[in-house]
């Protein structure tokens, strides 16, 4: 059966692709650009699409994360949405839900995070809750997003994994746009996606304890268990793909993508929707003559260490953009390609912090980028790490 | 009569006298197997269950130390929408500092909503596990380490929260008060409350020996006289009323509860420390009126308005 394109906002999207999945618990907070996922879902439920889910309109995002790691613990699928100091509140419980294996799942909807007050789009919430034990999906656009969903729930409640799944989308660019996106037939998903049967769950039948207090002789063999699960879901990422693309037709996950990169020299790296952007701006110059590509990181927890090699193995110049600072050192993505391509790789890295707090970023800037990568090459001089469209007019004197 | 299994069982790490433990055990006596239980960061948390052991026979979590409502309700909504909940209670576990302070917030959502949750509170009236810090539920005048009694202080100089009413006012069916040095009552409370649909509150006086600076046999004994001396007060409230409380026969005075404990001993040592116990049986007072505690003499005395 053939399944449905509609024009539809990113955020509904989403929520199609969580009502696909069948959770048992949704739990909500309103938070701006998130709110919009939440309530097409209690619509949904209100309009009864949505049998046997409980959702649970909580006090806080801190009740929402507490909601769901009950929910999964006691053997229920479960969902939340969030952003930005939501995200920053949830920070206690989404390390407790990671180390407890439970595969709850997340839609955050990136945005930048206070002070200053900032309701724009940025990644720095999500790149905040880097280590914390939860799987990172990045989306470029509504159709990636909802398939997303779907796949998450698939790779977290692997047994090969269990742990929970973030995905990104960014706030505004792909929670607010209309765009025409595929939906989903109800039994290709229940196909593709069983009920969920967790190894443990809190059942009167089968006594468990869950989150013992773990003395030192214990702790780092649970820490190491959960980075093994992490280094595990690489596979089960990609398995998870192109099972995905099997049943649907599309490829709308796995670890990474590569455009254009054939014959690269300069390759732009980053996460999200501004990849569209990035390709326009690859195809432009490409039309000049300039060998450029893109790469697109879809999974940042796990870091595709291996897969990112593969494809920039014949790049001479690597930018790197992020929308996020690690303070006092630079982009995270940035470092952590480095740190992946180190020793493994000639190749020149370049970081560019980029589009904070919901500042355009046009084809023109990315253009400025991989021409700086090939400046670089050229062995002129270009500084390792900036700050692009830095408005040093509006700056203090002396910073 | 075969011996009840013990569901919270022994072999656990609490101290020698601790009334909290005390109470997870009389607790799970009252319960049974089928019940499902969320507990917050604290001393019985880090007691019960150093990996690999547990004290705990029955489905148990451990989270945070301010998520014992949410959690629990989550187990709840888990179990309703997956057709699981049949008659499996659930109940949320935290000290007064989870409860009174940092959950507080998390706790008041979860009643406000009408969870079919039980949340029991164990209120040993200070952060024990973190080593005797002063909470909202601390009572006035007690020497904790962050309120400690000293050349210019008396100790806590915040009189106790009153979180019953509190919960009270959440229109919730049902809250109560108990000491677990009245097992009968703790029973009948805990017995009620799992028999009423929708959240209910239930706090429990316990003690904590070195917290209140007592001998390990004299626990129930100071619990009972917090009760006699009306600064606990037993009682119930039912869709917001109260509707039942313990009576008192001849009242004592609170210097016979606070002697008998190293957390109000610089009241008996300090200058000015009179006029503290004085502050101290205000409160009680206070309580008894409110509460109508005090068993009311018979006859002639009774006509004369005689106390
Ligand atoms: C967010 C957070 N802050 C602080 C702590 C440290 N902490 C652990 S247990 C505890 C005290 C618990 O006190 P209470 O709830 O009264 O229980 P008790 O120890 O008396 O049983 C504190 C402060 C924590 N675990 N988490
Ligand atoms: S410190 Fe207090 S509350 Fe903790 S186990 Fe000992 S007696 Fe019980």
């Amino acid at each position: 059966m053939a399944a449905k394109m509609k024009v539809i906002e990113g955020s509904m999207a989403v929520a199609e692709a969580v009502k696909a999945c069948r959770p048992a618990v949704v739990s909500a907070y309103p938070i701006t650009p998130q709110t919009h996922i939440v309530e097409d879902i209690s619509q949904m439920i209100a309009d009864g699409e949505m049998q046997n889910c409980e959702y649970v309109r909580t006090e806080s995002e801190f009740g929402a994360a507490s909601m769901i790691q009950g929910a999964e613990a006691a053997g229920a699928r479960s969902f939340s949405a969030t952003s930005s100091q939501g995200a920053v509140l949830m920070y206690e419980v989404l390390f407790s839900i990671a180390g407890m294996r439970l595969p709850c799942v997340i839609a955050m909807a990136n945005r930048s995070v206070s002070s200053p007050l900032s309701i724009w789009n940025d990644h720095q919430d999500a790149i905040s809750a880097r280590d914390n034990g939860w799987i990172q999906l990045w989306a470029e656009d509504s159709q990636e997003a909802a398939d997303m969903i779907i796949q998450a729930y698939r790779i977290g409640e692997d047994h090969r994994v269990l742990l929970p799944v973030m995905v990104n989308l960014d706030g505004f660019i792909i929670t607010h746009t209309y765009e025409p996106v595929e939906l989903y037939d109800q039994k290709m998903v229940d196909e593709f996606l069983p009920p969920y049967s967790p190894v443990y769950a809190l059942d009167p039948k089968n006594p468990v304890t869950m989150g013992s207090l773990a003395q030192p002789e214990v702790y780092t063999e649970a820490r190491y268990m959960i980075h093994q699960a992490q280094l595990k879901a690489k596979e089960v990422i990609e398995e998870v793909a192109l099972e995905f693309k099997k049943k649907f037709g599309r490829y709308g996950g796995g670890l990474i993508d590569a455009y254009r990169m054939e014959d690269a020299e300069v390759a732009l790296i980053a996460m999200g929707s501004i990849i569209g952007t990035m390709k326009d701006a690859v195809d432009e110059m490409r039309a000049e003559g300039m060998p450029v590509g893109v790469v697109k990181v879809r999974s940042y927890r796990p870091f595709p260490a291996e897969a990112l090699r593969a494809a920039l193995k014949d790049v001479k110049c690597a930018c790197v953009i992020d929308r996020d600072i690690s303070m006092g050192m630079e982009g995270a993505l940035f470092t952590d390609l480095k740190a992946a391509l180190y020793g493994k790789s000639k190749a020149d890295i370049l970081g560019f912090i980029a589009g904070m707090g919901g500042r355009d970023i046009t084809i023109d800037d990315f253009k400025g980028m991989a021409r700086k990568g090939f400046a670089r090459i050229r062995g002129e001089k270009v500084t390792d790490m900036e700050w692009c469209k830095l408005d040093t007019d509006i700056l203090p004197e002396g910073s | 009569m075969a011996a009840l299994e013990d569901l919270f069982a022994s072999g656990h790490r609490a101290c020698a006298g601790c009334g909290c433990a005390l109470t997870l055990k009389t607790l799970l006596r009252v319960t049974g197997p089928n019940v499902i239980i969320a507990q917050a960061t604290g001393c019985m948390e880090v007691i019960s269950t150093p990996y690999p052991e547990s004290a705990w026979k029955v489905p148990w979590i451990h989270s945070l130390f301010e998520n014992a409502a949410p959690v629990a309700a989550g187990i709840e909504a888990g179990l309703r929408a997956t057709g699981r909940k049949n008659d499996t209670k659930v109940i949320a576990i935290g000290g007064d500092g989870a409860t009174f302070d940092i959950g507080f917030g998390h706790l008041s959502g979860v009643m406000e909503r009408g969870h079919d949750i039980l949340y029991l509170c164990y209120d040993n009236e200070a952060y024990m596990n973190t080593g005797i810090q002063r909470s909202g539920s601390t009572p006035y005048d007690a020497s904790t380490t962050t309120t400690p009694a000293g050349k210019l202080s008396f100790g806590n100089q915040r009189p106790k929260k009153n979180l019953p009413a509190i919960m009270a006012a959440h229109g919730v069916p049902y809250v109560a008060v108990t000491s677990i040095a009245y097992p009968a009552d703790f029973t009948k409370k805990v017995r009620k409350a799992l028999s009423i649909e929708g959240p209910k509150y239930i706090q429990v006086h316990a003690t904590c020996t070195p917290g209140w600076g007592i001998d390990s046999a004299m626990s129930l004994e100071v619990l009972r006289l917090a009760v006699e001396t009306a600064m606990y007060p037993l009682f119930e409230y039912e869709n917001g009323q109260i509707t039942s409380v313990h009576k008192i026969k001849d009242r004592k005075p609170v210097r016979e509860y606070l002697e008998k404990q190293k957390r109000f001993a610089h009241l008996f040592k300090m200058p000015g420390g009179d006029k503290e116990i004085e502050k101290i049986q205000r409160i009680a007072d206070l309580n008894a009126e409110h509460f109508g505690l005090d068993v009311k003499p018979k006859g002639k005395e009774a006509a004369a308005g005689k106390q």
